[in-house]
């Protein structure tokens, strides 16, 4: 392991307990974003461009602004005056760690795991959208459906039927 | 003739990279990389900054010769009589910005009020590192460089909104609320004007696709913008661009008629400058983005000029771009919300959409004057078309006047 891999493994699970256990929500978005842009820089260095840029541009560039615009439309600016983390939690984490260990000794003494570590494949963007683009085709147009859907569903619930001689002004 | 010059103008062309290696080679072998990339990334906190000084007095005299009046016109240097035309004004106004007091709202979220302009900065000075400023001159020479650019330029949002919401004032907040609101919209015909030239290339690498762009035609070259695709996709991505940059007319975050200084309203002294700072290399930026994917990078626009240092041709581009939004800033008033909001999604957004259409065809037919023919005539029916279907319902007419009695 380097060091690069390990300040970044560590920035990464600070910024994402940091997410779950701070009072204010909007500083909880604000490090979960930091959290994304730290498993971005993991892709990075595992040389997986395409996903860490993506991971960037989606994750830090849209969907926090969204969960923040989202706290912000909902909810005032006041803090709860306790900590999320309860005893309740610690339990809580408690069996989540117990049950992780067990499923991931499950999983790597399991003789379904390939034994040899194949060599890790050059792929280029280009691959990536051949792949896209052929092979996955249907798929992607698939979830381009369902996401036009989703949007259309957005786009009819926020809008307000109003009489049409509303958008004359004067 | 142009051969010889060619010749002679070669290791001028290649300066910065052979001074790279040059000082790179006095250390020993296991620190060059690092050394390597250091002292770029200097090169680039040095050049950029100071052009960034330099166009502010560009612009502010600029404007004022366009409103007719003088601008800056008083620092020389001091203790003589030397004036320098105002051109020294910018290392006052430095030192003015860095002895100011700084004061922060009583009421803000100090954390994160302090780390605003930090990572406002962060991501804007990232997007140099994959632009190609000239032959073998890009940083980072990332297979999918555009995407690099685009997704590193997404997190500048979250400084806005880092920047609107910790200071804890109504003018903040709504600057930060127009500001994510216009850049979320503008993002996408940006990015679809620019998914165009990488169906053309067949790149992400913002070098192959200046690669893609060198050679002439007749003695002009051959630039994406010279073709109808490319002369649509062009305009839609500038006019993004001065959107992405909070450019007038597109100013609406910081409209400071309405909302004071929007989003950066409670900052002062140096981490204003930085806001500054951070909004005018973002401009930089984005404008060089523009050049490099639709007016060919650091390429000469004519055969004969191919001997002039390819550096000089990105600069010259830049401030030619830089000058047209000084000129765009002085003359055009500032858009309406509504208005922002409809230009983006009911014109530029299809323009883009069929831009990307018309560039699959474009790659598709044969290459003569009939491409060229059904290209132009898509993009200008469409144009009008759409143009005229919007202004229909707009009644337009006469302006009237209400005065309250």
């Amino acid at each position: 392991m380097s060091t690069l891999l390990i300040i970044t493994a560590v920035v990464t699970l600070f910024a994402a307990v940091a997410a779950m256990s701070l009072r204010n929500l909007v500083h909880c978005a604000l490090m979960l974003a930091v959290s994304f842009s730290g498993v971005a820089a993991l892709y990075l260095q595992l040389n997986a461009e395409f996903v860490a840029f993506t991971e960037i541009l989606v994750y830090v560039g849209a969907v926090a602004i969204l969960i923040v615009m989202a706290i912000l439309l909902t909810r005032s600016g006041e803090s709860p005056e306790k900590s999320v983390l309860t005893a309740g939690w610690y339990a809580g984490v408690a069996v989540t760690a117990m049950v992780f260990t067990t499923l991931g000794w499950a999983i790597l003494s399991s003789s379904a795991l390939p034994q040899t570590v194949a060599p890790a494949p050059v792929v280029s963007v280009k691959n990536i959208g051949d792949t896209l683009m052929g092979r996955y085709v249907l798929p992607l147009e698939i979830v381009g459906l369902v996401l036009t859907a989703a949007m259309i569903g957005a786009v009819l619930i926020a809008f307000k039927a109003e009489p049409r001689d509303k958008n004359q002004k004067s | 003739m142009f051969e010889q010059l060619n010749r002679f103008f070669a290791p001028v062309d290649q300066i910065f990279v052979t001074t790279l290696h040059w000082l790179v080679g006095f250390l020993p072998a296991a620190w060059r990389p690092v050394a390597s990339s250091m002292l770029c990334i200097a090169f680039i906190l040095m050049v950029f900054p100071a052009l960034f000084s330099i166009v502010t007095i560009f612009e502010r005299k600029g404007i004022g010769r366009i409103q007719n009046r003088y601008g800056p016109n008083r620092v020389g240097i001091p203790g003589t009589k030397i004036r320098l035309a105002g051109f020294g004004q910018f290392l006052p106004d430095g030192l003015k910005m860095l002895t100011k007091e700084d004061i922060v709202p009583r009421a803000a979220d100090k954390l994160v009020h302090f780390l605003a302009p930090v990572v406002l900065l962060i991501p804007v000075l990232l997007t140099y590192a994959v632009l190609p400023f000239g032959r073998n001159m890009a940083l980072a020479d990332y297979d999918a460089g555009l995407l690099f650019f685009f997704a590193v330029g997404g997190a500048v949002e979250v400084s806005v909104f880092m920047a609107g919401w910790s200071s804890r004032n109504k003018y903040s907040l709504l600057g930060a609320m127009r500001a994510i609101a216009q850049m979320l919209s503008y993002e996408i015909p940006l990015i679809l004007s620019s998914v165009t030239v990488v169906m053309i290339v067949g790149s992400l690498n913002l070098t192959r696709i200046v690669e893609a762009q060198a050679g002439h035609t007749f003695g002009l070259a051959n630039w994406f913008v010279f073709t109808p695709w490319g002369l649509l996709g062009y305009l839609i991505f500038f006019i993004a661009s001065l959107a992405e940059s909070n450019r007038s007319p597109f100013d609406l975050p910081e409209a400071e008629s309405e909302i004071i200084a929007g989003y950066f309203t409670e900052y002062s002294g140096f981490k204003f400058a930085l806001f500054f700072l951070g909004e005018y290399l973002g401009m930089f930026a984005i404008i060089g983005l523009g050049i490099t994917l639709f007016l060919g990078g650091w390429t000469a626009p004519f055969a004969c000029l191919d001997f002039i240092p390819s550096y000089l041709w990105f600069l010259t581009k830049m401030l030619g771009i830089v000058f047209i939004f000084i000129w765009i800033r002085a003359t055009l008033p500032r858009l309406r919300m509504d208005q922002l909001m409809n230009f983006a999604w009911k014109f530029m957004l299809p323009l883009a959409l069929l831009n990307v259409l018309v560039a699959g065809l474009w790659h598709y037919l044969a290459i003569g004057p009939l491409r060229w023919i059904a290209c132009a005539t898509i993009i200008i029916v469409a144009y009008v078309a759409l143009g005229r279907g919007l202004m229909r319902h707009q009644k337009l007419g006469q302006r009237t006047y209400r005065y309250a009695d």
